[in-house]
């Protein structure tokens, strides 16, 4: 019998749309019963949202004041010790499911499967490596535990209309106090969330300055799209580091990725193949960004900008 | 005597194109430039930084591969670490068997800090860290783009998806640095015929009693599938009717 626990990511009572496309990831094992596990200091309105995915099956709430915030120390036993009784242990592969779910699998004395881009069975996977530039096939044993990260770009989220039933667990595990949360510095833009948004617009180093990235925000809230930048932007302060798209930063999978100013670099490319239609503008024919670019347009980015707002109404 | 131990994996260079196998048995490494896994070397430096500053007094580099693995080593010794371990193997080490590798090392050198790189470049696991933490039974402060240390503690900044996050841990503890933590320095060439006397100890895996296998079996390499060829356009007006032949805007 597979059965397969997601441990939820939160914050602030909400469920991280990542939790459901970890769903939709484990529901392609055939056969497989899948629980959710919320760790919250007060988890019933994240337990509800979770409850409400279709495929879902029970959600676990373990509530403790410790679990206020996502500390991977302080989660990892907990979420170890619920694991006893499942096949499968999934979480997202975001900087939570990251940070936590190697911590588990150790605990548990099994290797981790990095960010799951396809099921082939319950015990056969597929995932990138080398920054994308390879996918391989990992066949895990069927008698040991399987502990993975989900690569959400991968994954629609699993639809909502679902009642699963939520009930309270407890784990009885001892909880380290070693760790200790200080504090979260989180810009609150009101634009859409870059791993979620349907559009992105990303501005490069070509930008120039923090100043002149002005110009990508301002034609991504014309066109209601999140904002993206590449590591060359962020190194060189003209964006903070959360907007990083790429190998180590976030891997999107928008429905239109409009890059301004990026060569296009390998470890960005990753962070966007799996973007519907990418469009491209910069002012170097030769970028690299142009091969994997639906739409190319070379130009400058600081003339062609202010056409395309005014070209959009 | 406080301790530093810094982890260096051997990987591909980070410029390299790496290409597929026609056979898929992996990815083509004859002949290709081999490097510090950027991360580890973004490790290397904040762990000197910390020993300059007088937080630390010794700085030893810890690489797990084969015998080629001592060239990396010897570039840590270099940019100025103070000691390195090569722990020897020719197979394949999985993030769960390196992390075994280094309690061991961990246990033995009792450093205060264990400074790894947040993933290779190689495998993109991100993993061996937060292992390590566990079964040292000790915290971890990942994605560090900011290390301050304070007597028995360190205050960790932490990039993670919704900005920067801030952890304090006791010591020891494992941190795994990302990008923006420091800019690594360059190796001298003094400090290159320097580096060639520093003590560089050779361990056999097998030596250290640990269960280093695999339990994942790769079954085959591929090219990730190509994105069409796409069109260009000459200018703004012709963008803006690509996209809306697309549906993408009205």
């Amino acid at each position: 019998m597979t059965k397969v626990l997601i441990v939820a990511e939160h914050a602030g009572g909400k469920l991280n749309p990542a939790t459901a496309k970890c769903v939709s990831c484990a529901s392609g094992i055939a056969g497989a019963e899948i629980d959710i596990a919320v760790l919250a200091a007060d988890a019933a309105a994240v337990a509800s949202q979770a409850a409400s995915l279709q495929g879902v099956k029970r959600v676990l709430k373990v509530e403790n004041a410790a679990n206020a915030e996502p500390l991977a120390a302080v989660l990892a036993p907990q979420v170890a010790a619920l694991a006893a009784n499942y096949t499968h242990v999934f979480g997202p592969s975001t900087t939570f499911g990251k940070d936590l779910m190697p911590r588990v699998a150790a605990l548990l004395g099994v290797s981790q499967l990095s960010d799951i881009m396809a099921v082939e069975s319950a015990t056969r996977f597929r995932r990138p490596v080398y920054a994308g530039n390879a996918i391989i096939t990992v066949e895990a044993a069927a008698d040991r535990q399987i502990v993975a990260t989900v690569r959400v770009a991968s994954f629609q989220a699993a639809a909502t209309g679902g009642s699963a039933a939520s009930e309270a667990a407890s784990t009885g595990a001892d909880l380290p106090t070693h760790t200790r949360f200080v504090s979260r510095s989180a810009a609150a833009t009101g634009r859409p969330d870059l791993q979620t948004a349907a559009r992105v617009v990303s501005g490069g180093r070509a930008v120039g300055s923090a100043d002149n990235f002005k110009l990508i925000v301002s034609l991504a809230d014309k066109l209601g799209a999140g904002v993206g930048a590449s590591r060359a932007a962020v190194d060189a302060g003209y964006a903070p580091n959360d907007l990083q798209v790429g190998q180590t930063g976030k891997i999107i999978a928008p429905e239109l990725y409009v890059a301004v100013g990026i060569s296009g670099a390998i470890q960005h490319l990753t962070g966007i193949k799996d973007a519907r239609t990418i469009v491209a503008i910069n002012k170097d024919p030769e970028a690299p960004i142009f091969e994997v670019a639906d739409i190319g347009l070379v130009g400058d980015l600081f003339t062609v900008l202010p056409e395309l707002e005014k070209a959009l109404g | 005597m406080s301790k530093i131990l810094v982890g260096l994996k051997r990987v591909v260079d980070y410029n390299v194109r790496v290409r597929v196998k026609p056979d898929g048995t992996g990815v083509v490494t004859e002949g290709v430039k081999m490097s510090i896994n950027p991360f580890d070397e973004i490790a290397l430096e904040e762990a000197l930084r910390i020993r300059e500053k007088g937080g630390a007094t010794e700085v030893i580099v810890v690489s797990i591969g084969p015998a080629d693995t001592q060239q990396q080593l010897r570039t840590g010794l270099a940019m100025g670490a103070d000691r390195a371990i090569l722990v020897q193997t020719d197979a394949p080490i999985e993030p769960l068997a390196a992390a075994r590798i280094f309690l061991k090392l961990a246990e033995k050198e009792a450093p205060q800090i264990v400074l790894l790189g947040k993933q290779g470049i190689d495998d993109d696991n991100n993993q061996t860290g937060q292992m390590l933490a566990a079964l040292w039974q000790r915290p971890q402060a990942t994605f560090a783009s900011k290390v301050e240390l304070d007597g028995a503690k360190v205050r960790v900044t932490r990039e993670v998806d919704a900005g920067l996050e801030t952890i304090e841990v006791d010591l020891p503890a494992v941190i795994t640095t990302d990008l923006r933590l420091n800019e690594p320095r360059y190796v001298k060439l003094p400090d290159i015929m320097k580096a060639k006397k520093k003590p560089l100890d050779t361990i056999a895996v097998a030596d250290l009693g640990v269960d280093a296998g695999s339990q994942f079996k790769t079954v085959k390499y591929e090219p990730p599938a190509a994105r069409s060829k796409g069109v260009m356009v000459r200018d703004v007006a012709e963008l803006v009717s690509a996209l809306k032949q697309k549906g993408l805007i009205q």
